[in-house]
């Protein structure tokens, strides 16, 4: 190991040893004053984020091209550890609240951030998988943290199963990649398709598995029948940290290996992503309105969501698109994880310890009790709609301007027709906040209120001026190639 | 000698058997069994492959997919254990109060 193998991976070590030495910390930590190990891992996911923004703008690869360095990996480094933090914020005085206190929780948290980390630095498809599990593992484990409670258990479980069932996949799918190509290296490959020594059958059907796998991870039509089971019955602090994390962590692995990969299969796969994109933004959205329970209602957000980023996903094999379409996507993934953890912070405030207070008529009287928390929920409602003045609205724009330029006027006109549907269920939540009486019961703590409240102003604010944060993806993006 | 390719097309089969699994399976640890069978699938496929390449590089990512397993292996029969003891069935069937 190198001193440039070491730099590379800075972040991910550093990480590592802090959570590690966590568990073993929290040890002694006694039980009633477990606050302080939610700050030590602050401490570390902050310091971590320290040291990635100092490698901005270096470029470098380590442990024979298996990890990689760059624009792409900072920014979504950051992202994650900006994820974590969040995190841990919102779950500090939930899993108080809700009698989880355990240490662990924070320690699996960070081993999770580790795993997204390594999976946006991962230029090897051994990587790439070892980093999914090491992200998923303990998602599962999170996921059922509240025990013996049935439905934290059984989301749990559900995860599980269809988490390694989708690993399955991606593991097979790497198999026949292999196979075709000899390599696992993403640079390896591409290499094996230029000089025509691949199989390009079997790598075909090898991207289809990759493809398949992390559908499943993001939550993509038809692959999401996990996602609002898993969203409901998992403790809301987890969820908020799995709607964001893994799904960003899914498209940072979709869009490394397949922009970098298999820019040649474009046309063969790029029916199949516009298939999955189609679906998810008419099932997410169309059944999302059905749904009278919040958590659920989110849960078919989030996939419809996922639909709108592959929907700029779909030109990735065209070069004179490539650029726009993935730093939109990563702009958009941006906009996504400060709103939907607003919303899930607001789902957090609302809940109370008997597993009320998560139906959409609870949120009734929100805006005369509680006008500011009320103020919170519209802008993030408006921002998943992609109504003016929130992020929603410029990270929608870009992708839209991604499709069109790619020449899929037909996706960009179905995006918008789905986000008028999306105005009915999002804007339901504002009318019953204001419009209707009733007598919600809100949890205030500091922590959770300032989350709420920094995520609400950031929402607004980055919207007036996108252009820095877009230009970073961009060039992002440009250091990929 | 049987031809490597033999290998390749048996964990193919492999494979599809362990999809069909945990489509049909009800019962939890049926269906995970089902899914180290689609992982064994790969590393069968890995190995055949590498011996078709004349690579190392292969046979390596078989131990990192075992060892990977392994730590799945823990987390699952866990869950199925604390699952078993608040409801006293792993059937998948029998987990249905989440809905909406």
């Amino acid at each position: 190991m190198t001193q440039n193998d070491f730099y590379v991976l800075l972040p991910v070590i550093t990480l590592t040893i802090w959570a590690t030495l966590l568990l073993l910390v929290d040890l002694f930590i006694p039980r009633e004053r477990k606050g302080l190990t939610a700050l030590l891992a602050a401490i570390g996911l902050t310091l971590t984020l320290f040291i990635s923004l100092s490698q901005f703008g270096q470029q470098a690869t380590a442990f024979n091209n298996m990890v990689v360095l760059d624009g792409f990996s900072v920014f979504l480094t950051a992202l994650f550890l900006l994820i974590g933090l969040l995190g841990v914020t919102v779950a500090y005085s939930y899993i108080k609240r809700m009698g989880l206190e355990r240490g662990e929780y924070y320690a699996l948290l960070l081993f999770s951030v580790i795993g997204m980390i390594l999976m946006a630095q991962a230029s090897d498809l051994i990587v790439t998988f070892i980093a999914l599990e090491l992200l998923s593992i303990p998602l599962y484990v999170l996921a059922a943290i509240a025990y013996p409670k049935t439905d934290s258990e059984e989301a749990g479980i559900k995860y599980f199963l269809l988490g390694s069932f989708a690993t399955g996949f991606i593991v097979y799918g790497i198999a026949l990649i292999f196979g075709a190509t000899g390599t696992t290296s993403l640079a390896g490959i591409i290499t094996a398709i230029g000089v025509q020594t691949a199989n390009l059958g079997l790598l075909l059907i090898g991207a289809g598995l990759l493809l398949v796998g992390f559908g499943f991870k993001v939550g993509a039509v038809p692959f999401h029948m996990w996602t609002p089971d898993v969203y409901q019955g998992t403790p809301t602090s987890v969820t908020a940290f799995m709607a964001a994390g893994a799904k960003v962590a899914g498209f940072a692995a979709l869009l490394r290996v397949f922009a970098l990969a298999f820019p040649l299969l474009a046309p063969q796969l790029a029916p199949v992503l516009i298939i999955l994109s189609a679906l998810s933004m008419l099932v997410g959205n169309l059944v999302a309105i059905a749904q009278t329970d919040i958590k659920r209602m989110l849960a078919y957000s989030s996939i419809a969501q996922a639909g709108y980023i592959l929907m700029a996903f779909v030109p990735f094999g065209n070069a004179n698109v490539q650029n726009l379409s993935i730093s939109a996507a990563l702009f958009y993934l941006v906009a996504y994880t400060l709103t939907s953890f607003g919303a899930w912070g607001i789902t957090i405030a609302l809940e109370k310890t008997d597993g009320q207070g998560l139906k959409i008529d609870d949120y009734a009287g929100l805006g005369r009790k509680h006008p500011l928390l009320a103020v919170a929920m519209t802008i993030f409602m408006l921002s998943l709609t992609g109504l003016p003045p929130t992020l929603g609205l410029v990270g929608k724009i870009y992708l839209f301007r991604a499709v069109m330029a790619g020449g899929y006027y037909y996706l960009a006109v179905l995006g918008v027709l789905t986000s008028l549907i999306s105005a009915y269920y999002y804007l339901r939540v504002v009318v019953k906040m204001y419009m209707q009486d009733g007598d919600p019961q809100v949890t205030r703590e500091t922590w959770l209120d300032l989350t709420i409240g920094a995520m609400a102003v950031l929402t607004v604010i980055v919207s007036f001026v996108p252009a820095p944060l877009f230009d970073w993806a961009s060039r992002a993006v440009l250091a990929l190639f | 000698m049987i031809p490597v390719t033999y290998y390749i097309i048996f964990s193919a089969v492999l494979f599809s058997l362990g999809t069909l699994g945990v489509l049909i399976r009800r019962n939890s640890l049926v269906i995970f069994m089902s899914i180290e069978l689609m992982l064994n699938a790969a590393n069968l496929s890995f190995v055949a492959f590498s011996r078709i390449h004349e690579s190392f590089s292969g046979q390596i990512f078989v131990f990192f997919i075992m060892a990977v397993a392994a730590a799945e292996v823990a987390v699952g029969l866990a869950l199925i254990v604390t699952i078993y003891r608040s409801r006293h069935t792993i059937d998948i069937d029998g987990m249905s109060s989440l809905k909406g």
